[in-house]
């Protein structure tokens, strides 16, 4: 790290680390709804990606309906509890439709998301075109913020940062202090004894399918604001998300927040010093060689079987 | 002489089989195309090899590999390699500013040949590193995962992802790997020209032996003993480790095999296209590879070269005519196929076949009789075994009976 002065360097650390801020807020909105999903219950959906893909284009939308009508500062709210609608109703009928006849083939599962999520991005293209379509910002979520002359900080960044910790909390409310997040975690641990105490496990497993799919099209929404959205812009981020819950351990959200943070952290200041390209495969490559040192995760909890 | 023939050919239907494909690749595909499409089923005959690859792997060991791209990117590089440093000669190179290394490493202000690529000068040791090279990968990471007992999901979201570093790592590199575009404008090998029309044919049928060397290979594997063990392992993992076994070797085996036998067709695949790219080693063409297999059947090595030959078929037939339609098509026949024909084409001939037997020959009444399903009994809801000779050996053996499967195998192991 030659040619950088003690405070060049801390600067830097401090940019970047706000850059990895953003990223960091997308990987664990995707991440928190994955891990519900693969981690309560043992699900892997390929087609997550394609739920934030629904979250982003009703932004979009739905900020083209709100230029039109003159109320775009403050539109975003609004979007962003839509995108939620939205995805947890596709969510809730993919379930319905698709997903719960495959509970007993985990890696089955895997392989029909995926000809869903071929499906979906498909549908994309021919509905919104392959170009690459922005929202356009309210002026209190432009600009950036400086504390000292060479630090500079985006708005957005921080925005997306607050909504990620909001949406947090309120998972972490609803599956540890409401009855439904009772039910939740009494089908995770046994299916059928949850099922023999009077829970309808197959509603329970419904909902909670798609909450993980309505969490990412809040994703898509916080999306919306750093990057903009394509056909397959969800396929981006799958990987890493999946890394993300794998590499938390699945079903653990403290273990999701630590390395949502980890990963994106470690990329965003590694790309800084790196090529972008370099600092990816790094990043992928020590979670791959701790994983294989550490196969159940940082924070691992008893999963269904 | 009869064990060759009711193991390697797998009895009268599996010999039967067998034949029909050797026509339909041998002599009919050649005699009704014409060589440029021949060319294009070459190409979908090397896709077979990972299909049948990931037989062995994911049918009949259980594991999910999203990343056979890999070693199907590595013998084609591997061989792409050779025949790069082939057609960059000085003389033909001397227009660059280093005459003698390959133009994109040129075009990069690289000025000498990066110490890597010197062996790939000489094609035994190439021929060698395309199988020595992904298997030696496949070892490392087969071993750091399944000593671990890493497995199912884990293992298919962890070699998804070593994809994705692979992919990521070629293209950045552009200078010592071509970059995006990859390795292309490959014209001879060791001296033969390997873009001519007689060269094409000769290549195709050179992969379409190697192919059925491998499918012959996979029945080998599959009729002894191992199969059994692979079986048993992907029913009752903990079983056959409680026996004695250590199951952990035998995955890393069938995975490297898995490995070698991709790595075949990566190379078969650089000498018939001409090029090899990134854009064969990521996730979305490794996990292409599992729906050939899928939708042949992932229970059959025959089914699955007909499912890389198929799918691949529909895919440049539609995209020609309706590319938007291709990518629904596609993603509904892989729900479809993974939802309710968990057997793939396999499957359905198994389960129909007899039928239409029936409707047209009396006779072959009395052969469907014979070689009836035998279904084990499934309790954890995977897909239904169908009736290969091998696996209705088995079930003669050990399931069907609801004998521990440990103890079928212990009997059959030598003192």
């Amino acid at each position: 790290m030659g040619g950088y002065s003690l405070s060049d360097l801390g600067n830097i650390f401090v940019m970047q680390g706000f850059s990895g801020l953003s990223l960091f807020s997308v990987l664990l909105l995707m991440a928190i709804g994955l891990a519900i999903i693969f981690g309560q219950m043992g699900v892997i959906n390929m087609a997550h990606g394609e739920f934030m893909t629904i979250g982003a284009y009703t932004t979009v939308m739905f900020s083209q309906f709100a230029d039109k009508h003159g109320f775009v500062a403050y539109y975003f709210v609004f979007a962003i509890i839509l995108s939620f609608i939205i995805a947890f109703a596709a969510g809730y009928l993919i379930e319905f439709i698709m997903i719960r006849h495959l509970y007993k083939r985990p890696l089955d599962t895997l392989l029909a998301t995926w000809g869903l999520s071929l499906i979906m991005q498909q549908l994309f293209r021919s509905a919104f075109g392959a170009k690459e379509v922005s929202v356009t910002l309210p002026d209190w979520l432009m600009g950036s913020f400086k504390p000292t002359p060479d630090i500079d900080i985006p708005i957005n960044g921080v925005f997306v940062m607050g909504l990620t910790l909001l949406v947090t909390l309120g998972v972490y409310l609803f599956m540890f202090r409401s009855r439904w997040g009772l039910r939740m975690r009494a089908t995770t641990q046994n299916s059928v004894m949850a099922g023999s105490v009077g829970i309808n496990t197959h509603k329970v497993d419904r909902v909670s399918f798609a909450l993980g799919c309505g969490i990412a099209g809040v994703a898509g929404a916080a999306f919306t604001t750093i990057a903009s959205t394509g056909p397959t812009s969800g396929s981006l981020y799958i990987v890493d998300s999946f890394m993300v819950v794998v590499f938390g351990g699945a079903a653990s959200l403290i273990g999701t927040i630590a390395s949502a943070f980890t990963i994106a952290q470690a990329q965003s200041v590694l790309q800084f010093f790196m090529t972008s390209a370099l600092g990816k495969v790094t990043t992928l490559l020590a979670i791959v060689t701790i994983l294989m040192l550490r196969p159940e995760g940082l924070f691992s909890v008893k999963v269904r079987k | 002489m009869k064990a060759i023939y009711s193991n390697l050919l797998g009895g009268k239907s599996g010999a039967v089989g067998l034949a029909l494909l050797a026509v339909l690749i041998l002599v009919i595909l050649p005699l009704s195309l014409d060589i440029f499409r021949l060319n294009l089923v070459g190409k979908y005959l090397s896709y077979a090899f990972v299909a049948v690859g990931l037989v062995l792997l994911w049918g009949y060991g259980g594991i999910l590999s999203l990343g056979q791209g890999i070693f199907f990117g590595l013998g084609g590089y591997c061989m792409a390699m050779f025949l790069k440093l082939e057609a960059s000669d000085p003389v033909s190179t001397k227009i660059q500013t280093t005459p003698g290394i390959p133009d994109f490493m040129d075009w990069n202000q690289i000025t000498a040949l990066p110490a890597f690529w010197e062996p790939f000068k000489s094609l035994p040791f190439t021929m060698v590193a395309i199988i020595v090279v992904p298997v030696l990968f496949a070892f490392i990471i087969g071993a750091a995962m399944f000593k671990r007992r890493v497995g199912g999901v884990y293992f298919a979201i962890i070699t998804q992802a070593i994809a994705l570093i692979l992919t990521i790592l070629i293209i950045g590199q552009q200078g010592y790997t071509g970059g995006v575009n990859g390795i292309t404008d490959l014209r001879t090998l060791d001296g033969w020209d390997i873009r001519t029309d007689s060269a094409k044919y000769i290549l195709y049928y050179f992969s379409a032996f190697l192919l059925f060397g491998c499918i012959l290979l996979g029945r080998f594997i599959l009729s002894g003993k191992l199969g059994m063990l692979l079986l048993a392992m992907r029913d009752k993992e903990e079983r056959v480790r409680f026996s004695g076994y250590d199951v952990s070797s035998f995955k890393i085996f069938v995975f490297c095999v898995a490995a070698a036998i991709s790595a075949l067709g990566g190379a078969m695949f650089t000498l018939q296209v001409g090029f090899m790219s990134p854009s064969f080693v990521g996730i979305v063409p490794s996990i292409e590879m599992v729906i050939f297999t899928a939708v042949g059947g992932r229970m059959s090595l025959l089914g699955a070269v007909y499912g890389a030959l198929l799918v691949n078929f529909g895919k440049s037939m539609f995209s020609e005519t309706f590319p938007q339609l291709w990518l629904l098509l596609m993603g509904g026949m892989f729900i479809a196929v993974v939802m309710y024909f968990p057997n793939g084409l396999a499957g359905l001939y198994q389960q129909y076949g007899a039928r239409l037997d029936k409707l047209w020959q009396p006779l072959a009444r009395r052969l469907a009789k014979r070689n009836k399903v035998v279904a084990p009994s499934q309790a954890d809801g995977s897909p239904q075994l169908v009736a290969t000779p091998v696996i209705r050996k088995l079930a003669e053996k050990a399931v069907v009976t609801d004998e521990p499967v440990h103890e079928a195998i212990r009997t059959r192991r030598p003192a």
